[in-house]
């Protein structure tokens, strides 16, 4: 036997590398075989990650596996014995199980029942939630009085009923129990009215100096009524300075109006009429984009290839969502995409010299073909010449007022936020402070690192520093006195939306820890403690509503969740005439990496960094979870043979980091894209210490884009990311499970997608074959079904939060997502395909698909997945004994295994929040995507009692009730009339391994993309991108 | 060499076999049993109660309908504890100095609810909704029992899951002309005594049963105990 093995390995050296893992990763890593091997192949080709696309045996093992590697393992230290003795004591005990006693429950009745309120039906309550200064309309559903999830709300134009995952993981955030509980003075617990009686004399000595010592440091603020009495406490100590500053500002983009306008407007997009989108670095299709869900709706309300199609072009220097999008992307240093705006104004003819290229031709030529109805979105990171450019360009074209809307401003008072800071630090260093009052920011943590905040506020004498805030975080850890905030869901407020209009924030519960609204805080700064938000919010809109019969009036705006007719009208603004001035570039140097910072697109700035639902949220392009990786480009990485998971320092004007980092196929060559928020060490027990902190090498005068020295270092670090797990087996080439095509494709053979489906015949099969539009099977004759347009869908994970917090999730942490035991019942893969330097991508969001002929139900020994008489595949949780057999037989890896108790059962905050419509799943016990079938028996319930048919669109998942881009769409396929009926009989729809006669209820609808015939071609003949850029 | 046992252990281990098979099957009808006891599913047990609420008083005593406390049982998939102040409509009236009803006035006063022992209670992963009961035509009393003859309250039913299948499997062996479904002095059809409904009179449930099934929409039987009928 011995001589042959020997053999084998000889002959097979894949085989023995297995056993090398240095070796294994650097095949990983070998470009040159795996641009052979996408040469050598004739049809698309797609992967998911790069691990897949080289081919890697550990990749082909976990391909084979139900969970991955180490997720159905026993690795925690206990013992083999241990376990055993448990285990042979709970089969003895097993039995006994259905044995309980029921606990002696109560039943707690009103004294005083509400008006309207139904025991066990929900409510729903209009309010907003804020980021960033910019507010979004939202509904928050309330179960007796406790807030338990967070929707869009329809009426208002900037959400028609989406919500992004930042509205939606606010919920989470209120019920923390990490959060501040109580005012706080030198680490001593105080009352509120302790705080009031010590501000008073305070605030006293600085009305004595016309505050001459008191300064202000807020976020951006667009609430009317925050704004109003900041104005009012500013003309009470008139000689005191409010400064705002969020790490994530727009000050580029205000440097930009300026720049162009000499004022500052709001820059509002109209995409329903743009049939031409050029994005400059802005990836206005991800959540952190004020105005996201709406633009979002417009953009793919375009994608529809029987109606006139859009068509997106993407230069960007991060690899985003929007980029996925593009029907051309050009992948460019973010340093480069200034120049790239250059040429295209003068290739527009707005004057300058254009550094000629193909894409950039083809976008000039597509411009002008269709100029009126094309338009030029700037990204926040990019330089303000980059935003005047886009000013002049739309401008130009004859954009404003078709695509662009130019408005007053969002925020009350927009400032250059980094110059607001500097001069505050400035302050404090002169020593000229001696009040300074910190709302809702977080300076120690978040400021330039350069501005040394830290040891200039513990240095600079302030005799009050107060901080208010949710946590008692790094700022709150420096200052004497530390009030604990009210969170959005308990206090009143209001807000702007992108659009200017007016969302009123309504309190949904009584503050779980008696925290105190910012507008509170400010009223005791002017010693009216005795104000509650609620009269201050009704007395600042009793002068300012039009109608004489307030009270109605503000019922209604309350009940509407905003002010109608608020927001702002289009303003005409002219850009000043000629270009912006070049400014000189840094010569830019052999040895240095261009660096960019981004805020992290799930815990943003760092304010969500202890959101478990956040945290673990894979990211949109890398599926990273629990930490933040600095971005690579493969190209870069072959070059300097660095890999995912190798530690580097990155040295930035004399200060260091070490980070991970990442090799993100479509990256930039020579750049390294960092993102902001992670590494805190004060926020609770889910942030504290996750990731890396890069606020710690960001300097003021280059917050977005510098130069840095990278060093590798002998180490690794072990990433949480789910991009290479659960991925699909089947041919690639002849039945990938995404599938796309362009315009004219589509416009030749409209089913392209469903022939390359091998769908059997509906009879070839053993087991009963059910019809399911018999009334003497199924008497109401509902069917259940799902498509998932994949050419809307943006990758903006709106749809896991939302099932995350409808569905009662747990949250795994990182070592249990390392071993792929994460939880999320719907998931959001990515494909890519072609040059891993600038490869093109799709995503495809992979909930159950409720197959007719379900896998999984024919394997469970105890009954406990069966189908409904509608078609649904029930999971029965308090049935399962967790054989996961079903999960082993699932072809699409939807099923998830609770291998730990990951609930948290004891919280009596997350006891709270918790959706009492869906049991809460302990360990042992498989669950999985339902349809959200706590909502259809509601509706079919109502529908019963009023003796009616279920109407269509009556029923929303609630992946489908948070999707911008209206991707999802849910209903009855029995009725042909349905929404979901007509989307599955269009020629695009097709179902995932339809070969294996599952026949999925779930089925998607090919993407279809509209590129433009000119580069096309040039892509075929071999163009690189690379050579456009030069 | 003589024998080791005697002839007559035959007969013990012959019988010894029978007494495993009966001893084994004994302890498990035991155990079934015992499941099904009042210990575990406190069928007809009292349990402490902030006030001796009295049903057969309100009920049969003054007449007063269910749904004067149970408000949302039509509306809502519970039938809801009243809150005090329905308590106080009438007894801020009559018995105002009952000692007896000393937590209730404290109740109103103070603002504090009072707190009931859960009699009727299923498991969490059960949803049951009252109004879809109703609306089908079950009478509270079918699975509630005579309340009207409950001087303290308990719960009638088991509760468990073969009790609630009973039903779900044969739903016209209980169903009832809706407007009977409050009326707790209503008897299933007898030949004595027969039903009439939608202008027919009935003297056999079966027939009764079967159309109200029709009359009322009823699902089907493979609709009603699809798991996700009831779990979720």
């Amino acid at each position: 036997m011995a001589p042959e093995n020997t053999k084998r390995e000889d002959t097979c050296p894949g085989k023995k590398k297995t056993l090398d893992v240095q070796s294994l990763d650097a095949k990983a890593l070998d470009l040159a075989a795996v641009r052979e091997e996408i040469a050598s192949t004739s049809g698309p080709e797609y992967w998911r990650s790069l691990e897949e696309l080289a081919g890697s045996d550990e990749f082909r093992e976990m391909m084979h596996r139900e969970f991955p590697k180490g997720a159905s393992e026993w690795l925690d230290s206990f013992s083999r014995r241990g376990f055993l003795q448990t285990m042979g004591a709970s089969l003895a005990l097993a039995g006994m199980t259905a044995c309980t006693r029921q606990p002696l429950e109560q039943i707690v009745p009103y004294v005083r029942q509400p008006e309207d309120m139904i025991p066990g039906r929900p409510q729903f309550y209009a309010s907003a939630t804020t980021l960033g200064g910019y507010a979004s309309p939202v509904l928050v559903e309330s179960h007796m009085g406790r807030p338990t999830k967070i929707e869009g709300n329809p009426d208002h134009p900037a959400s028609l009923g989406a919500s992004d995952i930042f509205a939606q993981a606010s919920l989470l955030n209120m019920y923390d129990p990490d959060r501040s509980q109580t005012p706080v003075y030198l680490g001593e617990t105080r009352s509120w009215k302790n705080f009031v009686d010590q501000i008073r004399t305070r605030m006293a000595g600085q009305r004595a100096v016309e505050g001459e010592g008191f300064r202000l440091l807020t976020g951006p603020i667009s609430s009317p009524t925050l704004a109003n009495q900041i104005q009012a406490l500013l003309k009470m100590y008139p000689k005191a300075k409010w400064h705002q500053y969020s790490p994530l500002h727009r000050d580029n983009v205000l440097a930009g109006s300026m720049l162009a306008f000499g004022q500052a407007v709001e820059t509002q997009y109209r995409l329903e009429a743009a049939d031409v989108i050029l994005s400059l670095d802005a990836d206005f299709l991800s959540p952190s984009f004020p105005g996201s869900a709406r633009y979002t709706h417009d953009y793919a309300a375009r994608r529809n290839p029987d109606a006139a199609m859009n068509r997106l072009y993407v230069v960007e220097s991060v690899p985003s969502p929007t980029g996925v999008k593009a029907e051309h992307r050009l992948s460019l240093r973010a340093s480069e995409v200034e120049g790239f705006a250059r040429s295209l104004a003068a290739s527009l003819g707005l004057g300058g010299n254009a550094a000629d290229s193909h894409f950039l031709r083809a976008v000039a030529d597509d411009f002008k073909a269709h100029a009126g109805s094309c338009v030029v979105i700037a990204g926040e990171q990019q330089s303000p010449e980059v935003h005047a450019l886009a000013h002049a360009i739309n401008a130009h074209l004859g954009n404003v007022g078709k695509t662009v809307v130019y408005t007053e401003t969002v925020l009350a008072n927009p400032v250059d936020q980094t110059a607001s800071l500097r001069d505050l630090t400035q302050d404090l260093r002169e020593k000229k402070v001696d009040v300074l009052v910190i709302l809702d920011a977080n300076p120690v943590y978040d400021a330039p690192a350069d501005l040394n905040f830290a040891d200039v506020v513990l240095n600079s004498g302030a005799g009050l520093r107060l901080h208010y805030g949710l946590h008692q975080n790094e700022t709150a850890e420096l200052c004497q006195w530390h009030v604990n905030a009210a969170h959005s869901l308990e206090a009143w407020s209001d807000g702007r939306t992108y659009d200017g209009s007016v969302c009123i924030i309504q309190p949904l519960i009584a503050p779980l820890y008696d925290g105190k609204s910012a507008h509170e805080l400010v009223a005791a700064l002017m010693g009216q403690s005795t104000l509650t938000g609620h009269d201050i919010l009704r007395s600042y809109w009793q002068g300012q509503a039009k109608s004489a019969d307030f009270e109605t009036w503000w019922r209604k705006t309350v009940h509407d969740g905003f002010v109608a007719g608020t927001a702002h009208p289009a303003k005409a603004v002219t850009p000043k005439a000629g270009l912006p001035p070049l400014k000189a570039a840094a010569a830019a140097d052999a040895s240095t990496i261009e660096v960019s910072f981004r805020g992290d697109p799930a815990i943003y700035d760092g304010s969500f960094a202890n959101n478990g639902w956040m945290q673990e949220l894979p990211k949109p392009m890398s599926k990273m979870t629990w930490d933040n990786p600095g971005w690579i480009g493969p190209a870069y990485a072959a070059r300097t043979g660095l890999k995912s998971e190798d530690m580097v320092t990155l040295e930035i004007a004399g200060r260091s980091v070490q980070v991970p980092v990442w090799i993100q196929a479509g990256h930039p060559d020579n750049a390294i894209t960092v993102f902001l928020g992670y590494g805190r060490r004060r926020v609770g027990r889910v942030g504290n210490g996750a990731g890396f902190n890069l606020y710690a090498v960001r300097s003021s005068d280059a917050p977005w884009r510098t130069t840095a020295k990278i060093t590798p270092l002998a180490q690794t670090y072990k990433l949480a990311s789910t991009q290479g797990y659960q991925t699909i087996e089947t041919a690639t080439i002849t039945r990938p499970v995404i599938r796309e095509g362009s315009l004219a494709e589509y416009k030749k053979k409209p089913n392209f997608a469903q022939e390359m489906e091998d769908t059997p015949e509906r009879n070839v099969t053993l087991y009963p074959n059910v019809d399911y539009s018999d009334p003497n099977y199924n008497k109401l004759g509902y069917a259940w079904g799902m498509t998932v347009d994949l050419g809307a869908c943006v990758g903006c994970n709106a749809c896991m939060i939302a099932c995350h917090s409808e569905n009662n999730i747990p949250v795994v942490g990182k070592p249990q997502v390392v071993v792929g035991r994460h939880m999320h019942w719907i998931r959001v893969d990515a494909y890519y395909q072609g040059d891993r330097d600038n490869p093109s991508a799709s995503f495809q969001p992979v909930p159950c698909m409720q197959c007719e002929n379900a896998p999984c139900e024919l394997v469970c020994p105890v009954g406990a997945t069966v189908h409904s008489s509608e078609g649904l595949n029930d999971m029965v949780y308090n049935r399962c004994i967790g054989t996961r057999y079903c999960s082993n037989n699932c072809p699409y890896k939807v099923r998830r295994f609770n291998f730990l108790l990951f609930q948290d059962w004891e919280t009596p905050q997350f006891k709270m929040m918790r959706n009492p419509d869906v049991s809460i799943r302990s360990r042992g016990v498989m669950e999985k995507c339902t349809y959200c079938v706590q909502r259809i028996t509601v509706a079919r319930i109502d529908s019963e009692r009023e003796e009616r048919a279920i109407r269509d669109g009556e029923i929303q998942t609630a992946c489908q009730q948070a999707c911008p881009s209206n991707a999802i769409v849910f209903g009855n396929v029995n009725d042909p009339q349905s929404k979901v009926s007509k989307l599955k009989a269009q020629a695009r729809n097709y179902s995932m391994l339809a070969e294996l006669n599952t026949r999925p209820r779930t089925t998607y609808l090919a993407e279809v993309r509209n590129p433009n015939s000119q580069l096309e071609s040039a892509e075929h003949a071999g163009v690189d991108s690379a050579v456009e850029q030069g | 060499m003589a024998q080791i046992f005697h002839r007559s252990i035959n007969l013990y281990s012959k019988a010894s076999i029978v007494a495993v098979v009966l001893l084994g099957g004994a302890a498990f009808a035991g155990l079934f049993a015992f499941e099904r006891s009042p210990y575990i599913t406190y069928q007809g047990v009292t349990k402490p109660q902030p006030v001796p609420f009295s049903h057969q008083h309100h009920v049969a005593g003054l007449g007063i309908d269910c749904r004067y406390c149970h408000t949302t049982v039509e509306t809502s998939n519970y039938a809801s504890i009243p809150p005090t102040k329905t308590c106080m409509n009438c007894h801020s009236q009559i018995w105002t100095n009952a000692a007896l009803l000393e937590p209730v006035r404290d109740s109103y006063r103070s603002g504090r609810s009072l707190v009931w022992s859960k009699l009727n209670d299923l498991p969490d992963y059960v949803y049951f909704n009252h109004s879809i009961h109703i609306n089908k035509g079950v009478g509270c009393n079918t699975c509630h029992g005579p309340v009207d003859k409950m001087p303290l309250m308990y719960a009638a039913s088991t509760l468990q899951m073969e009790w609630c299948l009973d039903c779900h499997r044969a739903p016209e062996k209980y169903l009832r002309p809706r407007d009977e479904v409050f009326n707790m002095e209503y008897k299933q059809p007898a030949n004595g005594e027969p039903v009439s409904f939608d202008g027919k009179d009935y003297t056999d449930q079966k027939t009764l049963g079967m159309a109200l099934v029709a009359k009322y929409h009823l699902r089907n039987v493979t609709d009603i105990t699809s798991c996700s009928t009831c779990h979720r």
